[in-house]
């Protein structure tokens, strides 16, 4: 059960974790505060396997790496946006967090639709609505990449 | 479908016929870079990841650059941890006080980069290298710490805006110019992503110096990369530089470019980006209200032989007005003990300026010639952000060496035919 929890466009790193908890490491403390200048109640609301879909440009402003840190720590399998920041993009990918790029899924889906993504084809299913998307796969590399934790995680796996 | 030249080298690098923009790969790096502000944190996520090998010593290159001679104890300490690394993983290009120049400007140089070449820096100016018709863009420093142990990175395939240059350049008229107006034109996030691809007739006009420097600023317009094709020029900068074999890349007759801008340059003249973006473009010829406090003739943008000599020209049998500061910082050991065989280091001293050993110094505000509040600065730099420089309440104009030494002259922003009445 991966419930939709749905945003606009321009959602920035500021509003995904504020830059006042920047001083924490801490992926629980990040967590706890991840959206809550959008959505005071995203953290008690979003659940593991939960997805973020959002608009145009998702991430962008600072390349504080803690943005896709705090969005994966709260428990979310995937953000599905129109586009994503560059930054954000290399960060996400980087830390081991699944993102796609589909316009359609991210004009189609409503909030609280209860979603499920199938990364080795790339097809998006709305249970809700009953309609599906195609969003490119990831190359497996990078989907081996997302399932060992990330860019570092995955090297030293390769490398033993 | 047909590939741009980017694409082509990254097609190459990843092993693959074919790439298309979007399309995620993985490919092979011929040059891994990092400064001493980044690479500190890049050896700790290498070492905290448990790394205890360079995937090729001949392909890592450390410059410290940003804060040498070490301004402080935490820069001092920085390039401590930098050089203990090299020397404990046997890196062959590290260079440290003595030998070391400003990262773009010493890679090229040193003939570290050729054509065809894929090469990332934990350095956002890293793209300057497509001057040289090689694919170079900037990362974060974990893509380096990676990439030092693996020799290879992950790259989503841009796609690509086709600049065509076609005219001649007017007199004092030089590639930061051309890129202001670029920048200018198409603003800060004009090629967001994307490849700034370089063509037409009029490429012949612009020497290595030029391209460098506007292949150095294509970030500002938010690229992942600007390049140039191979020509004549490019062969002659690297005769004698790289010895090793490459590949020059040309972009298919049918490769698609989102976008063509047309940029001639019989229509641009000397060019200053007010603050607080490099988007921000003016004439020169505009500038005589805004007085200025401090000249800067140096950085990875425009601290290359050429630039001296296009600054010394300026300067020479001239003072710097009254109440301005001259700032000149050539940008690698060559080119600084070239400026005192050529005579233009006296002539940056007679006409009132110092002249510093290279370091990155006022142009990321570390240290060098910071600005107070509500000073101005005629810089030869890259970024006009807010506190940029120093200050928050001070400004930076982005323009050439010959703009910033004109202006340095009269004590407002002035363009060099102004001084020959
Ligand atoms: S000169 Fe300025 S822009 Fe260039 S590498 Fe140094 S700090 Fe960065």
């Amino acid at each position: 059960m991966s419930t939709a929890h749905k945003y606009g466009d321009h959602v920035d790193t500021d509003v995904i974790i504020p830059a006042r908890y920047l001083a924490s490491q801490d992926e629980k403390e990040l967590a706890s505060h991840c959206m809550e200048d959008i959505d005071a109640n995203f953290h008690a609301k979003a659940k593991p396997g939960d997805i973020i879909v959002a608009g145009l440009n998702f991430g962008c402003g600072s390349s504080r790496e803690h943005a896709p840190v705090a969005i994966k720590a709260s428990g979310i399998s995937c953000v599905i946006a129109k586009s994503f920041a560059r930054i954000f993009y290399r960060n996400a990918i980087n830390i081991g967090l699944a993102i796609l790029e589909c316009p359609e899924a991210a004009e189609g889906i409503n909030d609280g639709d209860n979603v499920s993504v199938n990364f080795d084809t790339g097809i998006i299913t709305d249970n809700t609505t009953g309609k599906t998307y195609q969003a490119e796969p990831f190359p497996e590399f990078i989907r081996h990449m997302i399932e060992d934790g990330g860019l570092m995680a995955s090297l030293k796996k390769a490398k033993k | 479908m047909g590939m741009t030249m980017t694409q082509k080298i990254l097609a190459k690098h990843a092993g693959l016929s074919e790439v298309h923009a979007g399309q995620l790969i993985q490919a092979k790096l011929d040059l891994v870079l990092g400064n001493d502000i980044t690479s500190p944190v890049a050896i700790n996520e290498f070492e905290a990841a448990g790394f205890d090998s360079i995937f090729d010593t001949s392909k890592v290159v450390m410059v410290m650059d940003h804060f040498v001679p070490n301004k402080d104890i935490k820069s001092a300490t920085q390039c401590k941890q930098c050089r203990m690394f090299a020397k404990r993983f046997g890196i062959e290009h590290y260079y440290d006080v003595g030998t070391m120049g400003i990262e773009h400007a010493l890679l090229p140089e040193q003939g570290l980069v050729a054509p065809g070449e894929a090469v990332i820096g934990a350095d956002s100016h890293t793209c300057t290298y497509g001057a040289l018709g090689a694919f170079s863009t900037g990362v974060g420093s974990t893509d380096m710490g990676a990439a030092m142990s693996a020799g290879y990175t992950w790259f989503k395939v841009p796609a690509a805006i086709r600049v065509n240059v076609t005219g001649k350049k007017r007199q004092y008229v030089s590639g930061k110019d051309v890129i202001l107006t670029l920048i200018g034109r198409i603003g800060v996030d004009g090629a967001l992503y994307k490849s700034i691809e370089f063509s037409g007739e009029g490429l012949k006009e612009l020497t290595m110096a030029d391209r460098l420097t506007v292949s150095n600023m294509a970030i500002e317009a938010g690229g992942k990369n600007g390049i140039f094709p191979v020509d004549d020029i490019t062969r002659e900068f690297l005769d004698g530089r790289v010895k090793r074999e490459w590949t020059a890349y040309y972009p298919d007759d049918d490769a698609e470019y989102e976008q063509v801008v047309e940029l001639n340059l019989d229509d641009i003249d000397c060019t200053v980006a007010y603050p607080h973006l490099p988007e921000n473009a003016h004439p020169a010829r505009e500038g005589k209200d805004i007085k200025i406090d401090q000249i800067v003739i140096g950085s990875c943008t425009n601290g290359k032989i050429d630039d001296m000599k296009a600054a010394a020209d300026i300067l020479k049998g001239r003072h710097l007005a009254d109440g301005v500061r001259g700032i000149v910082i050539p940008a690698t050991m060559n080119i600084y003990r070239e400026c005192m065989k050529l005579g233009y280091t006296d002539i940056f001293l007679d006409a009132g300026c110092i002249v510093s050993t290279p370091t990155c110094g006022p142009c990321l505000g570390g240290y060098m010639g910071i600005l107070a509040a509500g000073e101005k600065c005629v810089s030869t730099t890259n970024r006009n952000f807010v506190g940029r420089m120093g200050h928050i309440d001070s400004e930076v104009y982005l323009a050439s060496p010959a703009v910033a030494a004109a202006s340095g002259i009269t004590g407002h922003i002035t363009h060099p035919s102004e001084l020959d009445i």
